[in-house]
C-alpha cells in the first residue's frame, strides 16, 4: 500500500445533494485522516448513505467537492472504485454462489487474478474463520459469517480505505463483537475506516464521530469530546420510586429542560449542578422516594438526543 | 470495455443458472412444450369434419354424391337423418359441424340433364372452420359436377381453364410446418427478454447490484456480461426446437441452418434490449414478469403468429410494422418453410436490425442512467 502520511483519506467542503426540492445533504464538509475509523451517526433519512453514495463515486453531488484517497469524487470515480471497499447492510453476496466463488468473483471484478487472488481468498477465509465452509453455498451460512465474508469480498483487493454503511445491522452481540475485532485490524493496517451505525456501544469504539441530522452535521469530534463540550447543562442520574411518577414530575419542572428514562433510571438536564437540591425537594414534595440524584457523565445516547432537541428547536 | 470482467460477469451468470432448478426447467422444458402444444393441439388442419346427411333423394346418383363426401377423407358421416326437424338439435349440440341435405328430385333432375340442387347446412360459429369447409364442400361438388358433364354429355364442351390449387412450400398444409417457425420465435423471444429482465432485477432486489456499481464494473460490462449469457442460451434454445421440430415432428428446414442462426442473433438485440428496458421499469421480479407478459402478448399477436397479417384490419396491419417480431417471423418461416436466403429476405433483415439497435441503444441509456 502506498501511502503519504498526515494525508487525508477524506476531505468534504460544502457537499450538497438534492432530489428535485428535497436536500438529503446540506452544505457538509469534514476531513478524515489516514487510518481513522470515522463514525457515521444519524437517524434514517439523515442524509448518511446519500453522502457515502457520493463519496464511492457512485451519486454525483449537486454541489460542493470532495476527496476521496487523494481523487476527486466528481472527476475521478472510476480510479476511487478500485482503492475503496464498500460493504452495506444488506450483505451484497450470492446467496447461490459458494463462499470461494463469491471471494473469486468480486476479485477478479476487481483485477485481483491468479496467486494474487489465491493468496487473498486464504487471508479472507482465515479472517472470516471459513476454511472449513469453503465450498458451502453461501446462503447456508449464518447471519455472522456471511457478514464477515461480505467485509472479506469488500477487502478482497486490498482497499485503503473502507466504507460500511450498518454493517452490523441484524448481527447477534457476539458476532458484533468479532466484527468489531477486524475493523479495528484493518484499521491498525493502515486501512481507513468510514462506517454508519445505529449503535451506540460502537459509536464508542470510533476515533471520531460525526452526527448527522437532517442533512447537516450537528455534531463532530472524539466520543470524549462530544460527551464533554456538545451538551449544554449537566446531566443528573435520577433513581427514584415510583419511576414512572418521577418522570411525570420531572418533565413538569421548569428547571427541567429535558428528560428520559434509561433503564431503571432518569436521566435528566438541568442548567448547572446546583439545581440537582430543587429537583431533590420537588420530588420529595410530591411523595416520591429518591435512592439516587447526582451529576453523571452524559452517555453518547444523551448527547445526540439533546444535540438532535437542540437542534428541532432551532429549525 | 474490460474483456475479462465481462467474461467473469457472464461465468457467474451461467453458475447461477445451472444451481436453479426451476429456472433450468423454464429454459429446455418450454421450447419442447410450446411446440408439442401447437404442433398437435392446437393445429389448425381442418380434418374429420362431423357431417350428417339427411338423403330425401334417395337414388343412385344422391348415394354416389354422399361417397364422394365420406371418400374425400375430410368428412366423417356422423349421421343420417330422417327429416329436417331433426338438423337444428344436431347442430344445437354441436354433434355434426355440417349437414348435408340431398333433395327430392336431385337424382331426377340430374339423370334428366338439368341443373340439380343440394343444401349444405353449416355451423358458422367458428367463422373461420366454417370457411375451410366450405372450401372443401366446393371443391368435392366442382371435381363431381365435372366428371357429370363429361360422363352425360361427353361432347358438351368443357371448361376453357381447369382451375387447379397447387400448394407450393408445405404442400400438405400441416399447421405443424407452419406454426414450427412461429414456435421457434415465441420461445426465443419470451425466454431472452424474461430471462434477461429477472437476471437484472433480481440483483437489484437482492442489493447485489448496488455492491457491483461501487466496483470498476462500468454500465456497459455489467450490460454485456448479464446479457449475453441469455443470447448463448437463446442459441441453445434455438438447437433445441430445432431438434424437436426435426425428430419428432420431421419438419425439414428448406434453407440456411446458419443463416437462421445469424439473424436469429439479429434478432436477440430486440430482445435483449427489451429485457435491459424491463429491468430498469421494473423494481421487484414480480413486476418484471407482468411487464414482460404485457409487452409478450401484443408482440405474439401482432406478429402474425396466430392470426395472418393480411387478415388485419388496415389500421392494425399498419401498428405491425411497428413489432419487430413480424419481420423476425417473416424471416424464419422464409428461410424454413420456402427456403430463401438473404435476396429475398433483406427488407426484413434491415427493418429488424434499425428496430434491434434503436431498441438496445434506448435501453442501454437508460440501464446507465438507472446505476447511478
Amino acid at each position: 500500500m502506498t501511502r503519504t502520511r498526515g494525508e487525508a483519506a477524506v476531505t468534504i467542503s460544502g457537499l450538497v445533494k438534492t432530489f428535485g426540492r428535497f436536500t438529503a445533504v446540506d452544505q457538509i464538509s469534514l476531513t478524515v485522516g489516514r487510518g481513522e475509523i470515522f463514525g457515521f451517526l444519524g437517524a434514517n433519512g439523515a442524509g448518511k448513505s446519500t453522502t457515502i453514495r457520493m463519496l464511492c463515486g457512485i451519486l454525483a453531488p449537486t454541489a460542493g467537492s470532495g476527496t476521496v484517497a487523494g481523487l476527486d469524487i466528481v472527476r475521478e470515480t472510476e480510479q476511487i472504485k478500485t482503492r475503496i471497499g464498500y460493504m452495506s447492510q444488506r450483505f451484497s453476496l450470492y446467496d447461490d454462489l459458494t463462499v470461494t466463488e463469491n471471494i473469486e468473483f468480486f476479485g477478479e471484478i476487481y483485477g485481483v487474478y491468479g496467486a494474487r487472488l489465491a493468496r487473498r481468498t486464504a487471508w479472507i477465509l482465515a479472517m472470516a474463520n471459513l476454511r472449513e465452509r469453503q465450498d458451502s453455498l453461501t446462503g447456508e451460512l449464518a447471519m455472522g459469517w456471511k457478514q464477515r465474508l461480505a467485509l472479506g469480498c469488500a477487502m478482497v483487493h486490498e482497499p485503503e480505505m473502507l466504507f460500511l454503511d450498518e454493517p452490523t445491522a441484524g448481527v447477534d452481540p457476539a458476532s458484533r463483537r468479532r466484527f468489531w475485532e477486524l475493523i479495528y485490524a484493518a484499521a491498525e493496517q493502515g486501512v481507513t475506516i468510514f462506517v454508519t451505525t445505529h449503535y451506540m456501544d460502537e459509536a464508542e469504539h470510533c476515533d471520531r464521530l460525526a452526527l448527522m441530522h437532517r442533512g447537516r452535521i450537528i455534531a463532530l469530534g472524539t466520543p470524549a469530546e462530544l460527551k464533554d463540550g456538545y451538551m449544554a447543562g449537566t446531566l443528573l442520574e435520577v433513581r427514584a420510586e415510583p419511576v414512572m411518577a418521577a418522570l411525570e414530575r420531572l418533565s413538569s419542572l421548569p428547571a427541567v429542560r429535558e428528560v428520559a428514562l434509561f433503564g431503571s433510571a432518569l436521566h435528566a438536564v438541568v442548567g448547572g449542578p446546583d439545581e440537582a437540591d430543587d429537583v431533590r425537594a420537588a420530588l420529595d414534595a410530591a411523595g416520591i422516594r429518591v435512592e439516587r440524584l447526582a451529576p453523571a457523565r452524559p452517555s453518547l445516547d444523551d448527547v445526540f438526543v439533546a444535540l438532535i432537541e437542540q437542534a428541532e428547536r432551532g429549525a | 470495455m474490460n474483456l475479462h470482467r465481462i467474461l467473469r460477469l457472464m461465468k457467474k451468470e451461467l453458475i447461477q443458472i445451472r444451481r436453479d432448478r426451476r429456472i433450468l426447467a423454464f429454459l429446455f422444458v418450454v421450447p419442447v412444450v410450446q411446440l408439442f402444444l401447437f404442433g398437435y393441439a392446437v393445429s389448425t388442419d381442418v380434418n374429420h369434419v362431423a357431417m350428417a346427411v339427411l338423403d330425401e333423394d334417395r337414388t343412385a346418383e344422391s348415394r354416389a354424391l354422399i361417397r364422394r363426401f365420406t371418400a374425400s377423407g375430410y368428412f366423417d358421416q356422423v349421421a343420417y337423418l330422417s327429416g329436417q326437424r331433426e338438423i337444428d338439435a344436431l347442430l344445437d349440440a354441436g354433434r355434426a359441424a355440417l349437414v348435408l341435405r340431398v333433395p327430392r328430385g336431385f337424382g331426377h333432375a340430374l339423370a334428366r340433364g338439368r341443373g340439380a340442387e343440394i343444401q349444405t347446412i353449416l355451423d358458422g360459429a367458428d367463422s373461420r372452420m366454417a370457411r375451410v369447409i366450405a372450401g372443401y364442400t366446393n371443391g368435392v361438388l366442382r371435381v363431381y359436377g365435372g366428371e357429370i358433364v363429361q360422363t352425360r354429355a361427353p361432347r358438351a364442351r368443357l371448361p376453357a381453364v381447369d382451375g387447379r390449387v397447387r400448394v407450393w412450400y408445405n404442400p400438405e398444409l400441416k399447421s405443424v410446418y407452419f406454426m414450427v417457425p412461429g414456435v421457434l420465435c415465441m420461445v426465443l423471444f419470451l425466454i431472452t427478454m424474461l430471462m434477461t429482465a429477472l437476471a437484472i432485477v433480481r440483483e437489484r432486489e437482492i442489493g447485489t447490484l448496488e455492491q457491483l456499481v461501487v466496483t470498476p464494473l462500468s454500465a456497459g460490462e455489467l450490460m454485456l456480461g448479464k446479457t449475453l449469457p441469455f443470447l448463448l442460451i437463446g442459441l441453445i434454445e434455438i438447437v433445441l426446437t430445432l431438434l424437436t421440430a426435426i425428430l419428432i415432428f420431421r419438419v425439414e428446414v428448406a434453407g440456411s441452418i446458419p443463416l437462421l442462426f445469424a439473424l436469429s442473433a439479429l434478432f436477440l438485440m430486440t430482445s435483449l434490449g427489451l429485457g435491459i428496458f424491463i429491468s430498469t421499469i421494473s423494481k421487484t421480479q414480480h413486476e418484471a414478469t407482468l411487464s414482460s407478459f404485457l409487452c409478450f402478448m401484443p408482440f405474439i399477436l401482432l406478429s402474425g403468429f396466430i392470426f395472418p397479417v393480411e387478415n388485419m384490419p388496415a389500421a392494425i396491419q399498419g401498428v405491425t410494422y411497428l413489432i419487430p417480431l413480424r419481420y423476425f417471423l417473416e424471416i424464419v418461416r422464409g428461410i424454413f418453410l420456402r427456403g430463401v436466403g438473404m435476396d429475398v429476405l433483406w427488407p426484413q433483415v434491415i427493418a429488424l436490425a434499425v428496430f434491434g439497435i434503436a431498441i438496445l441503444s434506448l435501453a442501454a441509456a437508460r440501464f446507465s442512467k438507472r446505476l447511478g
